[in-house]
């Protein structure tokens, strides 16, 4: 005879018996659903819900109250819900010509960025791939290297170089010319973009000719096509995924910038990124900085999407 | 290649190279400076570094801040960037594909001012409406690095199933292992570098960044960027450079180890495979 404790023990084991060989059934029908379904949530959860957040809070209205913005569904009295939307904040942007001109500025400083990380990376991608297998491989790691190390410390070395005081400045006197104001300047804010981004159009290309037939140039070299005209018409149309590729993980980021232009641009640069940090943590201003995120979206939304679909080709291509 | 082409590389990669380079070497030489001001030269000395072991206890603070985040990061984006790789590559269709990859695609370009905005607002509603998180720091910035982060691991993890020819796996399934005994087996075991790769890089992410942390932190959690970044703002420190000379060191000797050992066992693998072909 076992004693009720007993029972009640061996119950439990029977349950949790049951319950393991639920799981262990579970698992091994529906591993798939469940590999699947643990990041799928994570990202709905903690990826795209938050924009829902920033769309709703763009459509409120700015109040003194803690959190400062007004809720969009509202209960009047009898029960009668009223959803309350307010496009102010969007016409406040577009009126204000300094948040257009802000706008305008961050396309038009990404945009010469672009093409100077593409000017200086492009030559560099080439040398890496015609070089041999030993130069190739220090090559690749002394561009990957400065990945690695910290962003916020590589925009504050410049700060050091491009100070009134500084090494460069030191070099100009010493050669007897006047000293240059270069620290909070437009020039101050491409040098920190292209010197932090370069690495990121430099290694789509190199990955994009890395594949290329360069006999293909050799065939039109034979067939008697001088060097410009063999890179304008072979060269070239062969390495623009590598070149799209490329500007593109140059230009989208480089447009929301925040850390560049707060540094070394200081107040003179107007960069979308800063202005929507400032919106936020100074002015506490949520509605506002929330519009200044949706607009942000939408100016980068093509670049975005065709982004994705040139990954989503990589990936098949594999 | 002609004579003119190859000067002109050559010229452009000492440009790139110099250009990547002098202002790490310069922000480490002044880091050595005995002078307050940094870009005035005042003579040799390690006064810096001796002010940042015995005199910041606040910047320690930061760092173990730090990398407990980069550490419970990467592990949970590890895990989660592989699974959502895996599904990618190996499940064929399913429902909302679509929205999945452009999910897990677009953190990778997505500007950090927005994510860490977005994260923010979903915090606090949360916070009003079910009463957790009850305080933002650690938990709100791990989950906010393990988001973007967790991308970085399923691109890797994306190329490298795709990379990867499937015939061991093929096999095993011959001899009559169940599917989920064939990833845990064979898949994961072969993912392993990959795996590996993404956690080194979702580490060193979470420790860089800045922007998104300073979005979704709250009173008392200051990470080692946020640190650095409220006292660059006012200008030029000399003990920032001496900790940030200390920082690229570690990176640096870390990251040609990992380079090192990637590469000899790349030689193992091609020696072992030049001798299977030749018995």
């Amino acid at each position: 005879m076992s004693t009720p404790a007993e029972t009640v023990v061996a119950e439990q084991t029977t349950t949790q018996d049951r319950l393991v060989h639920r799981l262990t059934h579970f698992l091994q029908y529906h591993w798939r659903t469940l590999v699947l379904l643990v990041p799928f949530l994570w990202l709905l959860l903690f990826f795209l819900a938050p924009f829902f957040f920033v769309l709703k809070i763009s459509l409120a209205e700015y109040t003194l109250k803690s959190p400062p913005y007004t809720d969009l569904i509202q209960w009047a009295d009898e029960g009668v819900m009223q959803i309350r939307i307010v496009v102010d904040n969007f016409a406040y942007l577009w009126d204000d010509d300094l948040y257009v001109n802000t706008y305008l500025s961050s396309v038009k400083i990404s945009t010469i960025s672009t093409i100077l990380c593409l000017l200086i990376g492009y030559p560099m991608a080439y040398a890496i791939v015609r070089s041999n297998h030993t130069t190739k491989h220090i090559l690749l790691m002394l561009v990957i290297l400065p990945f690695w190390t910290s962003f916020l410390l590589r925009v504050y070395a410049w700060m050091g170089l491009l100070n009134d005081q500084g090494l460069i400045n030191d070099i100009l006197t010493g050669m007897g010319f006047e000293p240059l104001r270069m620290m909070y300047t437009h020039f101050a804010v491409y040098v920190g973009i292209v010197y932090t981004y370069v690495p990121f159009m430099i290694l789509p290309l190199y990955a994009n000719m890395e594949k290329l037939d360069w006999t293909l140039l050799e065939a039109a070299a034979d067939l008697g096509a001088k060097p410009m005209t063999t890179f304008f018409t072979v060269t070239l149309p062969m390495t623009l995924p590598g070149i799209i590729a490329g500007s593109l993980l140059v230009f989208i980021p480089a447009t929301g910038e925040y850390v560049i232009p707060d540094l070394l641009g200081g107040g003179n640069v107007l960069m979308i990124g800063r202005v929507l940090y400032n919106e936020f943590h100074q002015n506490i201003d949520w509605p506002v900085a929330s519009a200044v995120a949706i607009a942000l979206l939408l100016v980068l939304v093509i670049p975005m999407m065709l982004y994705q679909h040139i990954q989503a080709k990589e990936v098949e291509s594999q | 290649m002609n004579a003119r082409l190859s000067t002109f590389l050559i010229t452009s990669v000492c440009f790139v190279i110099a250009f990547l380079y002098v202002p790490i070497f310069m922000l480490i030489a002044y880091s050595f400076n005995y002078s307050k001001l940094v870009p005035v030269w005042g003579g040799f000395s390690v006064r810096w570094y001796e002010k940042l072991f015995f005199d910041s206890p606040e910047i320690w603070e930061a760092v173990v801040l730090s990398l407990k985040i980069a550490t419970v990061n990467a592990c949970f984006a590890t895990i989660l960037g592989t699974l959502a790789g895996l599904a990618l590559v190996r499940f064929g269709h399913f429902r909302g594909r679509t929205l999945f990859t452009g999910m897990i695609s677009a953190p990778l370009v997505m500007p950090e001012v927005i994510t860490g905005l977005s994260l923010l607002l979903l915090f606090i509603w949360l916070q009003n409406s079910v009463g957790w998180p009850n305080e933002r720091g650690f938990t709100t910035i791990t989950i906010a690095h393990i988001t973007f982060s967790m991308a970085y691991v399923a691109v890797i993890i994306q190329s490298r199933l795709a990379g990867m020819a499937q015939d061991l796996e093929e096999a095993a399934q011959d001899l009559g292992a169940k599917p989920l005994r064939v990833l845990i087996d064979i898949t994961l075991p072969l993912l392993a570098p990959g795996m590996l790769a993404g956690w080194l890089l979702s580490f060193t992410l979470s420790l860089d960044d800045l922007v998104i942390a300073s979005f979704v932190t709250g009173p008392g959690a200051t990470t080692l960027p946020i640190l650095i970044y409220s006292r660059v703002r006012l200008g030029l420190r000399p003990d920032i450079n001496a900790l940030a000379t200390i920082i690229i060191l570690v990176v640096a000797i870390g990251v040609l180890l990992a380079a090192w050992i990637m590469f000899r066992q790349q030689k193992q693998r091609e020696l072992e495979l030049n001798m299977s072909e030749e018995t």
